[in-house]
């Protein structure tokens, strides 16, 4: 290994937290934890935000519950199926009940807490009287166990789950570090710090902060002349004039719309087997235009959801619905066909039940759920309201809008959509839409899930526990349905929103997983603000979603500097309670686009049929079996199809762009809330090697190396603000002239080619790639 | 102090690993990822992978994997399953008490008969074990004795993307991540300079327009994306974006790497970012591989009578054959799975031809592998498995004529073979009747050989699970049975 980096991992993990340790040792109450060096199974979460912190007053949701679920559901919860001993602990009269063959003991005893059955239980060394059962392979940590015993010491008081009561206007909390805060979102924040003994962080300097909030918001960082000018701005208000430039621009919509895409499971093939072209990207235009006109997000959700059953519905609205039909389709000859068409049905109740319920409802396709009170029933329930489409399972080869479809002309295009960005040369389009069949399609719960295996009949409703479906209110159908999204007393619409929304400008939501607020999901790391953002932006913003994004970025918690203070590292290492700006990296779009925008190669316009850029030969080729028709092999565009804005990118599902999945985007098979966060070698490769960012740092790097007025100092940190967009400090600026010097003395290379390996360089520095 | 300090590190570590989207362990793309491991060459099987799996869970008899798949399903009857009961039945109508309401595809669902027909290709016995292999096989016969035969596999799946997604992923429907994907979410990879699960596909010549495949058959699903299958490929860059540009050397790229490493240092001091160290890391095992890889790929050190034992093909990239050898190369480096497909065995129509071709692209390549693998002594610890995605109906779909005749999907039974890490060899497992149309004995379905396989990686397949969604998903879903019976 190399020296540098041997030096390197010495200081970031040895010295560090050794000198942190010695900082930390006068205090007393350093947690005793077992130098195992990870004991969770967990994937990408955990459901404890401080779990080293000795939990004095145990509270049931936050504390009990987390333990309860994971440990005791699979047995104990709402499947009835699964259930054992007929004991279930996800309902309060379970847990006060008393044995089956003793009538005086209880499973938790509130008056006798050492006798209840359940502390015995988990305490027990008989194997088979021990809960859970060793051979579940579940086990209580000592942790665990401790507070399930003071939970019941202190009362055994049972909750309802957080997340089913509904969001509160929470009290603005009073704070030390008031002269920090600049809005309402940092009241809550300060607090959480001050009673972490954590200090909030200075401002974040101008030019970085410009940087973070270009990316934030229209996806695209800024020119040399928008930070110029931003640094000129001396004016107070010099920020916010900025973000309401940005929040006005029509690159909004485009940044808003490629998140919307991964949720929405957008792609321009069918996704099963030989994978043919489809036609959608009019409703991802649709999608650009609603965020940019800021059509308020109840309309957005109710116009994806059942815009073609509004009355005199409007052909945006139709267009609206091709939502429910982003979902892959099979042309797969000799598939049965209802077997797919039920997957379709699934997919859609899963699909609309994540983005506006935060709950993973699959589960409970095959039987009830065995963490939340979703029971089969109620996920058929959920089912019957998208059954109701004439669709077919199978559809015919090379159909690039199967039924139910929309067909929009040129005329069209002209005036009411407008925003459909059809070219010159096509005078129309189809793309497929829902609509409902007239004939009533009846929806029977199905065994295990299976099409083939019908039980009993069901109607359209919702999961009872988050809020009852008011029949004689509201229709039973999908306008029925919006309508009960977003009823006033709906407790996880609001609250399932915003964290997405946070967690787009944070990297992590409040809520860490924001398509699960149920049992098994993470509680939220501040639920007051969570409350409070999720109560305005229902309430006094009425879904006006520029509104609340401009509410976060005005923010100090946002506006604050990423530099990683030691002192945070140690007491609050995944920065949970927001002590600095969390750094984080640029999504695979921003990469790219990134490169295309610094480099002046950006072609800036908006929407129309997606495109091909350069991506390595063969990729198509070598996995088509021959089918494919269109899609069989990728031909490259060319011109200024290039240098799109990679969410115009094309999207064959079952290979989807190299360029985009070596940094995380998803596959785009199902919907998606969190992207993955990886460093690979793959990235460092495509980085260095990808023709398309060779042609970035090339274009930019003659472009600048070209102006004859600049000594070759100021060409290096031209090139170094157009990429990273701050200033050089003086030992990178005399890294980069030396770099300079000795590459131009390989090979020979001209100064000019010189000045081009600089801009690979700096493209491949971790500034660039990142967020700061 | 030592507590206290312990206590810091790997607190530090824990948000380290968990900043950089690992989870907590395993690591495809770069053991660099660890900085405590790295470097050190300690036996392989304590020192990376999963460690809260506390894996493995018992003494393992394979240390990698060479997985052939054959995508389409190919046909059992005209390959291994011998039924001489079918030349006398040929022609006459699969009755429905044997069918038992097996659902049927679409493409012979609306057949109104379902006339049997044998294979037109004869079968002999090999070796002490006396196997039957068609004379499609002669070098897979030839080596009869080192195989394991499972001629009682079964699927749910009757159609290619469902059932091919299936025997990669535990389930029928996209998401889950491959079998490849949870070997190194479990076991970590056994080398620094290439990714530890590796996929590298072939066309067949048997049927020019065949079934496709789709890159999430090696895709990580919910597991980290640093356990994905990478693709090494016969195209002028093995690995995407490898190679170096036209025109910069290898100590420009040198030079740029060191001048990158301290700038990011630099921006570290600044920014104080523990994961700015990770990607300085991640560049320069990108760094190596740009050196390992082609050298792995470089076949032109082979001698001549190894090439020859891969048969004509051998030194013609992109071939199964030639696949094969890159294969044994990528073992001999300490890949841990290396995945193939050969796509070409959905034999519709026209079978007898299709399926000449077919088996002629892999029957010597096959067999030169196994035997070349066991000459190196790597058999003992590798596992070699090859099949399918299904089998291929007893009866005919189409028009039965003397020398034509096809063959639809087959989900009730179908065979695979295995050879190596601890698998039985010269042995046969399992029956079908004697028309070949279901099971009648010793059944083994996906899951199982998935938990077998698993079994011999030392991995207890029901606790290699991983917590997504508030559900903990494992590659069997909650089914599989280790089938001790094909084990030594």
């Amino acid at each position: 290994m190399d020296n540098n980096l041997k030096k390197y991992r010495l200081l970031g993990y040895f010295i560090i937290p050794f000198l942190a340790a010695l900082l930390f040792k006068g205090l007393s109450n350093i947690p005793n934890e077992s130098t195992t060096v990870i004991s969770k199974e967990d994937g990408a979460f955990s459901n404890s935000n401080f779990s080293d912190e000795e939990i004095n007053l145990v509270d049931f949701n936050f504390d009990v519950k987390p333990i309860i679920s994971d440990k005791c559901y699979a047995c104990h919860g709402p499947d009835e199926k699964a259930r054992k001993a007929n004991l279930r602990l996800d309902i309060e009269d379970g847990f006060y009940a008393s044995l089956k063959d003793s009538e005086s003991h209880f499973i938790v005893d509130r008056n006798n807490p050492n006798e209840s059955e359940i502390l015995k239980r988990i305490n027990s060394e008989k194997i088979d009287y021990l809960m859970p059962p060793p051979d579940s392979n579940l086990k209580l940590s000592e942790k665990e166990k401790n507070i399930l015993k003071k939970w019941i010491d202190q009362g055994g008081k049972w909750e309802k789950h957080w997340s089913y009561n509904k969001p509160k206007l929470s009290e603005i909390p009073s704070t030390i570090f008031e002269d920090w805060t600049s809005n309402e979102i940092d009241y809550f924040i300060a607090k959480n710090l001050e009673l972490k003994g954590l200090e909030p962080s200075e401002m974040e300097k101008k030019e970085i902060l410009l940087r973070r909030v270009s990316f934030d918001l229209i996806g695209l960082p800024p020119s040399i002349e928008q930070i110029d000018s931003f640094l000129l701005d001396k004016s107070e208000n010099a920020y916010e004039k900025v973000v309401n430039k940005l929040l006005a621009s029509d690159s909004y919509g485009e940044r808003m719309a490629s998140i919307w895409m991964d949720l929405a499971r957008y792609g321009d093939s069918h996704g099963y087997q030989d994978d043919q072209e489809r036609i959608m990207w009019p409703w991802r235009d649709w999608v650009i235009h609603a965020y940019n006109k800021n059509l308020p997000y109840d309309k957005f959700m109710k116009w994806q959801i059942a815009g073609d059953m509004l009355p005199n519905a409007s052909k945006e609205q139709i267009l609206a619905s091709g939502f429910n039909r982003n979902h892959k389709i099979t042309q797969e000859g000799g598939v049965i066909p209802e077997e797919y068409r039920v997957e379709y049905v699934a997919d859609r109740t899963i699909t609309t039940s994540t983005i506006m319920m935060g709950l993973t409802v699959e589960c409970a396709r095959c039987h009830s759920h065995k963490y939340d009170p979703v029971s089969q029933k109620e996920f058929f329930n959920l089912f019957s309201f998208f059954n109701n489409v004439d669709e077919n399972g199978i559809i015919a080869y090379g159909d690039t809008a199967p039924k139910p479809n929309l067909t929009i002309k040129k005329g069209e295009t002209e005036s009411e959509l407008s925003f459909v960005n059809l070219p010159d040369s096509i005078n129309k389009v189809t793309l497929m839409v829902m609509k409902e069949s007239e004939n009533l399609r009846k929806t029977y719960v199905l065994n295990r899930g299976s099409y083939d295996a019908p039980t009993y009949e069901v109607e359209p409703g919702t999961p009872k526990i988050i809020l009852p479906f008011d029949e004689k209110k509201y229709p039973k159908n999908r306008i029925g349905l919006t309508k009960w999204f977003f009823q006033k007393d709906n407790p996880l619409t609001s609250r399932v929103a915003v964290n997405r929304i946070w967690q787009q400008f944070f990297g992590v939501g409040i809520v860490s997983t924001p398509d699960d607020f149920g049992s098994q999901g993470s509680k939220p790391v501040n639920p007051e603000l969570l409350d409070w953002l999720a109560y305005t932006y229902q309430n006094s913003d009425k879904w006006n979603t520029k509104k609340f994004i401009k509410r976060i970025v005005m923010s100090s918690t946002y506006r604050q500097s990423s530099k990683i203070k030691t002192e945070n590292l140690v007491l609050d290492p995944d920065n949970t309670y927001l002590a600095q700006y969390p750094r984080q990296k640029l999504s695979a779009e921003m990469v790219r686009d990134n490169a295309l925008a610094s480099s002046g190669m950006l072609v800036k316009r908006i929407g129309g049929p997606s495109v091909k850029p350069m991506q390595p030969e063969g990729l198509w080729d070598e996995v088509t079996g021959g089918g494919g028709g269109s899609l069989a092999f990728y031909v490259p565009d060319t011109g200024e199809n290039l240098y799109r804005r990679s969410l115009y990118t094309f999207w064959k599902r079952t290979v989807p762009p190299p360029s985009m999945m070596i940094f995380d985007a998803p596959t785009r098979d199902f919907c998606v809330t969190v992207r993955q966060k990886t460093s690979t070698p793959l990235q460092s490769l495509a980085l260095m090697n990808d023709p398309q960012y060779l042609l970035a740092a090339e274009t930019l790097s003659n472009k600048i190396f070209e102006e004859s007025s600049l000594e070759i100092e100021d060409k290096i940190i031209k090139l170094y603000r157009s990429i990273t967009a701050r200033l050089p400090n003086n030992v990178e600026l005399n890294k980069l002239i030396k770099y300079l010097e000795e590459v131009g003395n390989i090979n020979n290379i001209t100064e000019k080619e010189a000045f081009v390996s600089l801009a690979v360089l700096v493209y491949n520095l971790d500034e660039t790639t990142q967020k700061s | 102090m030592e507590e206290i300090h312990k206590h810091f590190l790997n607190n530090n570590r824990r948000n380290f690993l968990k900043k950089a989207g690992l989870g907590i362990g395993g690591l495809a793309l770069g053991t660099l990822m660890d900085p405590f491991n790295f470097g050190k060459n300690t036996d392989p099987f304590s020192s990376l992978g999963n460690k809260s799996l506390n894996l493995p869970h018992f003494a393992p008899k394979a240390k990698r994997i060479i997985y052939l798949f054959q995508s389409g399903g190919p046909s059992q009857l005209d390959l291994f399953d011998y039924k001489p009961k079918l030349t006398t039945m040929r022609g006459i109508d699969l009755p429905e008490s044997i069918r038992k309401g097996q659902r049927l595809t679409g493409m012979t669902s609306g057949q109104s008969n379902f006339p049997l027909v044998n294979s037109l290709y004869s079968f002999n016995q090999y070796g002490e074990s006396r196997a039957w292999v068609s004379e499609l096989m002669p070098y897979i016969g030839k080596i009869a004795d080192e195989l394991c035969f499972v001629k009682s596999m079964h699927t749910e799946a009757i159609n290619h993307d469902p059932a091919i997604t299936f025997f990669q992923t535990g389930s029928q429907q996209p998401g889950r991540p491959s079998m490849g994907s949870w070997m190194s979410y479990g076991l970590g990879s056994l080398n620094n300079n290439l990714p530890s699960f590796v996929v590298l596909l072939s066309n067949g010549t048997g049927r020019p327009k065949g079934q496709p495949l789709y890159s999430r058959l090696w895709g990580n699903g919910f597991l980290s994306s640093l356990h994905q299958g990478v693709q090494f490929r016969s195209a002028k860059d093995p690995v995407l974006y490898l190679k170096n540009p036209d025109g910069v050397s290898p100590s420009e790229r040198r030079k740029m790497l060191d001048y990158l490493a301290e700038l990011n240092e630099e921006q570290e001091a600044t920014f104080g970012d523990p994961e700015i160290s990770s990607r300085i890391a991640q560049y320069e095992m990108a760094y190596r591989m740009q050196t390992s890889v082609p050298e792995t790929m470089d076949i032109s050190n082979e001698p001549d009578h190894i090439l020859q034992m891969y048969g004509p093909n051998a030194q013609k990239p992109g071939t199964y054959a030639a696949n094969c050898i890159q294969a044994r190369r990528l073992i001999e480096k300490d890949v841990r799975f290396v995945q193939l497909y050969h796509m070409g065995w959905d034999q519709h129509e026209n079978l007898p031809t299709q399926i000449k071709g077919q088996s002629s692209d892999v029957d010597q390549p096959t067999a030169a592998l196994i035997m070349d693998l066991k000459q190196r002594g790597l058999l003992e610890d590798t596992l070699v498995v090859w099949g399918g995605e299904f089998g291929r109906t007893n009866y005919c779909q189409g028009k039965l004529t003397d020398m034509v005749y096809g063959r639809d999907h087959h989900p009730r039974s179908f065979t695979i073979f295995m050879a190596g890490a601890g698998v039985k060899p010269g042995f046969s497992y399992g029956e079908t009747d004697d028309i070949g149309y279901n099971i009648v004995k010793d059944p083994v379905h996906v899951h199982d050989l998935q938990a077998t396989i698993l079994h011999q990686f030392g991995i207890d397949h029901t606790k290699m699970i991983y917590k997504h969604q508030g559900r903990r998903f494992r590659l069997t879903d909650v089914h599989g049975e280790v089938n001790k019976n094909l084990l030594i």
